[in-house]
C-alpha cells in the first residue's frame, strides 16, 4: 500500500465514524417523546389528590423551563419572573370574567404581552449595562411594582383578585372540565412539552448558540459580530411567554387568582428553585428540579398535618415545606453548582 | 470582584466630591417638600407630621441599608437575607425581653453580638468559597435560601400570629409642631449614631482600612497582607450587627411576624440602589429620602400605594443613574 493513498482513504471513513456523529438532537427528542408518553399515562394511576400535586408541579415546571431560557441560557438572572406569570394569570382572569374571552386566546395574548413587557424591561436594563446583581434587582423591583399596582387598581379588584365563574358542564373553549379530569393534567403537560421542545430547538439554533456565546463572554461574542442585544431579547421574549402561559393555566386550574398568587415574590422564587436544583442552563434540569420540589413540598405539608410520633411537636406548624426546599437550595448551590441533572450528566460523560 | 470597584471609588472620594450629589438631593427634596406645602392642598400640620415621621422612619431604613451596602461593597454580594436577619434579630429581642423579662434596649445590646457571630458564621461556612470564586448567582441564591429558611424556621417556632413588645418609654414629644413617640425618636437617634460610628470605623481604624482595601481590590489587598477571608467574615458580621441594632430599635413600635423583614429587604434594596451600591453615605441619604417618600407620598396614596412611589423612584434612579447618587462611574 502506498503511503500517499492512506490519508485519502481514511477521510471518508472518518466522516462515517459513528463516534463523530452528533446525536444530541435526536437523543433529546427521543427523551422528550418517551417522557411525554410515560407522563401522559400518569392520570390513570394517580389518585385525585396526587393529580392535584402533579398539576401544580407541572405548572411550576413550565415556569422553571421558561425561566431557564432567559437566565440559564441567556445568563440574565431574573429574580422577578412573577411579573410575567402574573401578567399571564391576570390577562386570563380579566378577559374571561369581564369580557368572556376564551382562555386559549387570552393565554396567547398574555404570552405576547408578557414577552413585550419582558423585552422592554430587559432592553432598559441591558442598555444601561445592568448586569449580574443589578439585573436581578431590577427585575425583582419590577415584579414588586406590578404587585403593588394590581393591589391598588380598582380594575383588577385590588387585593380581592378574580374568581373564575364555574361552568355547569365541560367546555374546551372555556378550558373547564370536571374536577379530576385527565385533561387538567394533559394540558399543562403539553405546555411543558412545548417548553422543553422550544428549549431543545433554541439551544441548537443559531440564535441560541449566539445567546450562549454572549452569556459566556460578551466582549468576545460582540467582537465576532454577534448583535448581543437582539439575541438576548429573543431569549427574554421566549422565556416570558412561557411563564405567562403557565400563569394563565394557573388561573384556569385554581379558578381563582389574587395579587399574591400571581405577582408575589414567592412566585419568582418558585420559578428559580426548580431550575437551580435541577441544573441551570440544561434542557432537563428545570423539569427534574420541579419533579423533586413539587411532591416534596406536598409531602412536607401533609406530614405536618398528621405527623408521625417522633415529629409530634411539629403538628400544626407551617413552613416546613419551604424551610426544607430552602435547605436543599443552599446545599445544591454549595455542593452541586451544576444542579442534579448537570452533575449527573458530567459524571456520566467522564 | 469587579463590582466592588465603583463602591470603593465612592468611599475614597472625599467630602468635597460628595457635596455635588448631596446638594442636588437635598435641593430636590426641599423643592418637592415646598411644593407639597404650597400646592399640595394638605393641612401644613399634617405635612409636618408626615415629614417628621418619614425622617424618623428613614433613619432606621438607613441603618438596615448601611449593612446591606457594606456587604455589597466589600463582598459583591446582594444579601437577600438582610430582611430575614432583621426579623431574626427582632425575635431574639422579643424572646429576651418578653419571655425572659429583660428591658428591650438591653436585649438589643445582647442581640448585637449574637447576630454578629451568626453573620460571620454564615459568611465563613456558606459564602466565602462562592465569593472567592467570583460567582454572581451563587451567593444570591444562597442568601435567598437563607432568607426563606430563617423566615420559615421562625414561622415554625413562633407561629404566624403577630407579637408585640411593649416600649419602656410611653408617650411622645413635640418636634416642630409634630408628634414623635419616644421609641421612634430613640430608634432614629440610635440608628444615626450607629451609622456614624460605622463610618468612623471605616475611615479611621485599621480594620476599616483593610475593609476598604478589600472593597477596592481584593487581590491587591491580599498581596499586601490583608487576610481577606477574615475581612469578609467581619464585614458580613458587621452587616448583620447593623440589622440587629435596627431590629432591636424598631421592635417597640412594630408588630412582629415572621415575614416582617421582607418589606425591609425590598426597601433596603431601593435605598442602596438609590444611594449607590456600596456607598455608606449614599445608604444613609437614601434611607431618609425613602422614608420621606413613603410618609409624604402616603398622604396622597394611602396604604401600600406609597410604596409604588418608592418603586417609581427606584426605577427612575436605576435607569437615569444606575451607579446611584453616590456611586462612582462604573
Amino acid at each position: 500500500m502506498s503511503t500517499a493513498a492512506a490519508p485519502a482513504r481514511r477521510a471518508p471513513v472518518a466522516a462515517d465514524d459513528p463516534r463523530l456523529k452528533d446525536t444530541w438532537f435526536v437523543r433529546q427528542l427521543a427523551a422528550l417523546a418517551v417522557g411525554l408518553v410515560v407522563l401522559a399515562l400518569l392520570p390513570f394511576v394517580l389518585s385525585d389528590r396526587a393529580e392535584t400535586v402533579a398539576v401544580r408541579t407541572l405548572i411550576f415546571a413550565v415556569m422553571a423551563v421558561g425561566w431557564n431560557l432567559m437566565s440559564g441560557y441567556g445568563g440574565m438572572f431574573s429574580f422577578g419572573h412573577a411579573a410575567f406569570f402574573g401578567i399571564g394569570a391576570y390577562m386570563d382572569a380579566f378577559l374571561l370574567t369581564e369580557h368572556g374571552v376564551s382562555p386559549w386566546i387570552s393565554m396567547v395574548l398574555g404570552a405576547l404581552l408578557a414577552a413585550a413587557v419582558g423585552v422592554l424591561i430587559a432592553y432598559l436594563c441591558l442598555r444601561y449595562r445592568l448586569a449580574g446583581s443589578y439585573f436581578a434587582l431590577a427585575t425583582f423591583a419590577f415584579a414588586q411594582m406590578f404587585l403593588l399596582l394590581v393591589q391598588n387598581l380598582e380594575v383588577f379588584h385590588k387585593t380581592e383578585g378574580f374568581n373564575v365563574p364555574i361552568l355547569p358542564s365541560d367546555s374546551w373553549a372555556k378550558l373547564q372540565f370536571q374536577q379530576g379530569s385527565p385533561f387538567y393534567f394533559w394540558i399543562p403537560l403539553a405546555l411543558l412539552a412545548l417548553g422543553v421542545l422550544t428549549t431543545i430547538l433554541f439551544a441548537r439554533s443559531r440564535s441560541g448558540q449566539f445567546v450562549q456565546a454572549v452569556r459566556d463572554d460578551e466582549t468576545a461574542a460582540t467582537s465576532l459580530g454577534i448583535p448581543a442585544m437582539r439575541y438576548r431579547l429573543l431569549a427574554v421574549a421566549l422565556s416570558c411567554a412561557f411563564t405567562a402561559a403557565a400563569g394563565a393555566y394557573y388561573t384556569q386550574y385554581y379558578l381563582f387568582v389574587g395579587p399574591e398568587q400571581a405577582f408575589g415574590s414567592s412566585v419568582s422564587i418558585e420559578a428559580i428553585v426548580p431550575a437551580v436544583i435541577g441544573g441551570i442552563g440544561t434542557v432537563w434540569g428545570p423539569v427534574i428540579g420541579a419533579a423533586v420540589i413539587g411532591p416534596l413540598s406536598e409531602l412536607a405539608s401533609s406530614t405536618l398535618r398528621n405527623p408521625p410520633g417522633f415529629l409530634e411537636f411539629l403538628e400544626g406548624t407551617a413552613g416546613l415545606d419551604v424551610a426544607l426546599y430552602a435547605t436543599i437550595l443552599i446545599a445544591i448551590v454549595l455542593f452541586l453548582p451544576k444542579g442534579v441533572f448537570g452533575s449527573v450528566r458530567d459524571r456520566w460523560r467522564r | 470582584m469587579t463590582q466592588a470597584a465603583p463602591a470603593a471609588t465612592s468611599r475614597r472620594s472625599g467630602p468635597g466630591v460628595l457635596a455635588g450629589p448631596g446638594a442636588l438631593t437635598a435641593g430636590t427634596v426641599v423643592v418637592l417638600l415646598a411644593a407639597v406645602y404650597l400646592v399640595g392642598q394638605k393641612d401644613p400640620g399634617l405635612v409636618t407630621q408626615a415629614v417628621v415621621t418619614g425622617l424618623l422612619l428613614g433613619g432606621v431604613y438607613a441603618l438596615v441599608s448601611v449593612g446591606l451596602t457594606l456587604i455589597f461593597g466589600v463582598l459583591g454580594i446582594v444579601n437577600f437575607a438582610q430582611g430575614a436577619m432583621l426579623t431574626l434579630a427582632m425575635y431574639i429581642v422579643y424572646t429576651l425581653s418578653v419571655e425572659m423579662g429583660l428591658p428591650v434596649y438591653l436585649a438589643t445590646l445582647l442581640a448585637v453580638p449574637v447576630m454578629f457571630v451568626l453573620g460571620m458564621l454564615v459568611q465563613q461556612l456558606l459564602l466565602t468559597r462562592l465569593t472567592i470564586s467570583g460567582s454572581h448567582e451563587g451567593p444570591l441564591l444562597v442568601t435567598l435560601g437563607l432568607s426563606l429558611l430563617i423566615g420559615n424556621a421562625l414561622l415554625m417556632i413562633y407561629g404566624g400570629r403577630p407579637k408585640s413588645v411593649e416600649s419602656p418609654f410611653a408617650g411622645s414629644v413635640e418636634v416642630f409642631g409634630a408628634l414623635a413617640s419616644y421609641s421612634r425618636l430613640v430608634a432614629f437617634v440610635g440608628a444615626v449614631l450607629v451609622a456614624l460610628a460605622l463610618t468612623l470605623v471605616l475611615r479611621r481604624t485599621s480594620l476599616g482600612l483593610s475593609i476598604r482595601a478589600v472593597a477596592a481590590n481584593a487581590r491587591g489587598a491580599e498581596l499586601v497582607g490583608v487576610n481577606i477571608s477574615r475581612v469578609y467574615a467581619l464585614t458580613f458580621g458587621i452587616g448583620s450587627a447593623c440589622v440587629a441594632v435596627a431590629g432591636g430599635l424598631i421592635t417597640p413600635f412594630t408588630s412582629l411576624t415572621p415575614s416582617v423583614g421582607e418589606q425591609f429587604t425590598i426597601l433596603a434594596f431601593v435605598i442602596v440602589v438609590l444611594g449607590g451600591l456600596g456607598s455608606v453615605v449614599g445608604a444613609m441619604v437614601g434611607g431618609l429620602v425613602v422614608g420621606l417618600v413613603q410618609t409624604v407620598g402616603g398622604m396622597y396614596l394611602p396604604g401600600t400605594g406609597s410604596l409604588i412611589l418608592v418603586f417609581v423612584l427606584f426605577v427612575l434612579v436605576l435607569f437615569a443613574r444606575p451607579q446611584g447618587l453616590y456611586g462612582g462611574r462604573s
